[in-house]
């Protein structure tokens, strides 16, 4: 590889006069994100970062200034020894326009704060004003630009243009076209992310309205992202609306566990119900999206069927600590070459790592985790549906094949070779085992958040936490290691994973592993993992950190 | 869908026309549709969006921004009256009245707004629209029978008019 590949082309750097102060900025920086980076935001609807730019808005329009130029075709410097200005007799938009050597931006002039006022006047003269029933209230753009600089009295004495509402666009979105404000981040969005360019603007002038085509629906697996990036509610989540004004909702950042791509997220949540994950912005995950079934499959969380309190022996044990040691007897009771352990793919690393420290106190030789695959696409959904079979490799759950010993841990139970069986959150149905076949098992042990046919043949069943519930990293797919916080707090006497696995491993071998906290078990985890040295969950931060792995 | 021969080779040809982006032949092949057909179905979209490459709302944006293209046929006789402002006051209001009577159209009120279909006589023979200027101001009021063009008509003329059509 010769050097010139290898050494990065110099950033050239432009000055940029923002309010009177002068900035350096890279070349090619749109105006608009030169003021914010600047402190100076500039109010916007249809600009977005990750779009392509139409300029359609025109929120952000600012005052520009071009260096003025001598005779000699040189910038006249002021007393400041820095360039004076021409300024342009009329706003400029700031979102279609690069920085340039000498420009000077002004961001809050009254030409500015005028123009701002005249946009926010003619955006409001069709729309339907519904904010007390509306489900952007509390995150509407049209709402706080409105607020912060929009007139305060209308004019308008002429009837409003009606236009179709409660559309049901598509099988997870509902549509109110009065509300919309034609910004067309949602048709840029499905045309140039979700490469399914099915809505469109049809009509002209004041009757233009956002519409999906006739004989098509919205309903890409990537749609919901047209409601976060709506700035006004026309586009809301069907799963969503009217379920809870935003600003009660209490948020936590996360991550999706629907996957193996482990797309940021933050949750939406309220008196200990989970109402919402919209995604958060990662650049090296998930960008700014994430899919609608990574969204929406979060309610079995809120089930009224989920597991409340511990089974020991067949019944109802309400003392953790009764069920545990009832738990551990049972499983010392048979040697080591009868027992298996089925861990789970959606487990945190932490658990992995106490399922291993399971395996070793029980001597067992058999252990796996359990593989979900289906379809997935190029954009952000992985085939593997489990979020951390990177981690499960890395703490010794699985070899590299994962599942590859399920078919022996399946025979050995049809043969009665084993006759004890550890699962921890999967359904033993899935390596093709009846029922009955589960009941001739004289130990199963399983952890689990609601009922399943494992659960309805297990004589222990430990009630564990989901994903919102508790704290604990992931591993996904690129090697990234990420944190799960807690939003929600489990129901009933279910317990987060952690505690349940350390109970269950000091009740076997009787001795304290010393974990008071999930901090302690990250910091056990870390020094017996030569991949996680130096880390701690305070340390993976909000965007995650990238392991050594491949 | 059935495209004759003959339009095809115009499509191929308006295409050719654009070796940048097929997308910019969307509009040219929009006015072969109508000229062939009398005007653009569902069907002729979803034709001419295959041709180009294009997804269907593509097309079906521009029909509906554009005044001039219908998606509904019209009579096979059709009548443009202009209705802005020097035809407004040089009487238009009333030519078009007494056209719709002539031709036995029932004229809504309906017909002023966005995006209406035109109005059709029962025998289909005839159908009338409201358009914007015509370009002749100083000789209002004007109209378009299909491609002819008719200045300061007079009502008391119509009746010569359309009998060249029937």
């Amino acid at each position: 590889m010769s050097t010139e590949a290898t050494t990065p082309k110099p950033v050239e750097l432009v000055n940029v006069q923002i309010d009177g102060v002068w900035y350096q900025f890279p070349k090619g920086t749109k105006v608009i994100e030169a003021c914010s980076q600047a402190g100076k935001f500039i109010p916007r609807y249809c600009y977005h970062p990750r779009l392509s730019t139409p300029g359609n808005c025109r929120m952000c329009m600012v005052e520009l200034g071009m260096p003025k130029m001598g005779p000699d075709r040189k910038p006249e410097l002021g007393p400041d020894g820095k360039p004076i200005h021409n300024w342009i007799p009329r706003p400029q938009i700031s979102c279609a326009q690069e920085v340039s050597e000498g420009l000077g931006v002004r961001t809050d002039s009254k030409m500015v704060q005028d123009a701002r006022k005249g946009v926010l006047e003619f955006l409001l003269i069709n729309h339907p004003l519904d904010c007390p029933i509306c489900d952007q209230a509390g995150e509407c753009r049209l709402q706080e630009f409105s607020y912060d600089f929009g007139p305060a009295k209308t004019r308008f004495l002429e009837h409003k243009v009606k236009k179709p509402k409660r559309i049901q666009i598509g099988p997870r979105i509902t549509l109110d076209d009065e509300r919309c404000i034609l910004c067309s981040r949602c048709v840029r969005f499905m045309r140039e992310v979700a490469k399914d360019d099915v809505i469109g603007i049809v009509n002209r002038g004041s009757y233009s309205t956002i519409t999906c085509h006739p004989n098509k629906t919205l309903d890409s697996n990537y749609s919901l992202n047209t409601v976060d990036i709506c700035p006004v509610g026309a586009l809301t989540s069907t799963d969503f609306r009217f379920k809870m004004r935003v600003w009660f909702l209490k948020e936590t950042k996360s991550f999706c566990t629907s996957c193996a791509t482990g797309c940021n997220t933050v949750i939406g949540a309220r008196e200990n119900l989970m109402y919402r994950q919209t995604p958060r912005e990662n650049n090296d995950v998930n960008e700014s999206w994430m899919c609608d079934y990574g969204r929406l499959n979060f309610h079995y969380l809120n089930s009224p069927d989920r597991l409340l309190a511990p089974v020991a022996k067949g019944v109802n044990e309400p003392d953790w600590t009764a069920a545990l040691t009832a738990t551990a007897s049972a499983l010392k009771s048979l040697p080591p070459s009868e027992v298996a352990l089925i861990a789970s793919g959606k487990m945190t690393n932490e658990e992995l790592f106490l399922a291993a420290g399971l395996t070793q106190a029980l001597g067992i030789m058999l252990h796996d985790i359990v593989p979900h695959t289906d379809a997935g696409d190029d954009i952000l959904l992985s085939t593997d549906r489990n979020p951390n079979t990177a981690g499960a490799k890395l703490l010794g759950l699985c070899d590299a094949n994962a599942g590859s010993k399920l078919p022996a841990i399946a025979d050995g139970i049809r043969g009665g070779t084993i006759k004890g069986l550890v699962i921890l959150g999967e359904d033993a149905t899935a390596l093709g085992l009846a029922e009955s076949e589960l009941r001739k098992l004289e130990v199963l042990v399983t952890t689990a958040m609601l009922p399943n046919l494992t659960t309805a043949s297990a004589g222990y069943v430990l009630p564990g936490s989901g994903f919102a519930e508790k704290r604990g990293s992931m591993v996904n797919k690129s090697g990234r290691l990420q944190r799960l916080n807690r939003a929600i707090q489990a129901p009933g006497l279910a317990r987060d994973d952690w505690e349940i696995l350390t109970g269950l491993t000091e009740a076997i071998t009787g001795t304290s592993l010393g974990l008071a906290t999930i901090e302690d078990v990250f910091k056990a985890m870390s020094a017996a993992t030569p991949a996680l040295t130096g880390l701690s969950l305070s340390k993976i931060g909000d965007l995650g950190v990238q392991l050594p792995i491949a | 869908m059935q495209i004759p021969t003959e339009l095809l080779a115009k499509i191929d040809e308006a295409i050719s026309h654009y070796p940048v982006s097929k997308r910019s032949a969307s509009l040219p092949l929009l006015h072969l549709f109508q000229e062939q057909f009398g005007y653009i179905s569902d069907e002729s979209i979803a034709w001419i969006a295959d041709k180009l490459g294009l997804e269907q709302i593509n097309i079906l944006e521009l029909v509906t921004f554009y005044p001039m293209f219908r998606r509904e046929p019209a009579g096979k006789v059709h009548i443009r009256v202009c209705r802005t402002l020097s035809c407004a006051l040089a009487g238009a209001d009333d030519l078009k009245t007494k056209l719709s009577e002539a031709t036995g159209i029932h004229c809504s009120k309906h017909h002023e707004g966005f995006s209406h279909p035109p109005e059709v006589s029962p025998d289909g023979q005839f159908s009338i629209e409201s358009v914007e200027c015509l370009a002749s101001c100083g000789s209002g009021p004007v109209m378009m029978i299909n491609d002819d063009f008719y200045e300061a008509v007079a009502p008391e003329t119509i009746q010569e008019i359309l009998s060249k059509y029937k």
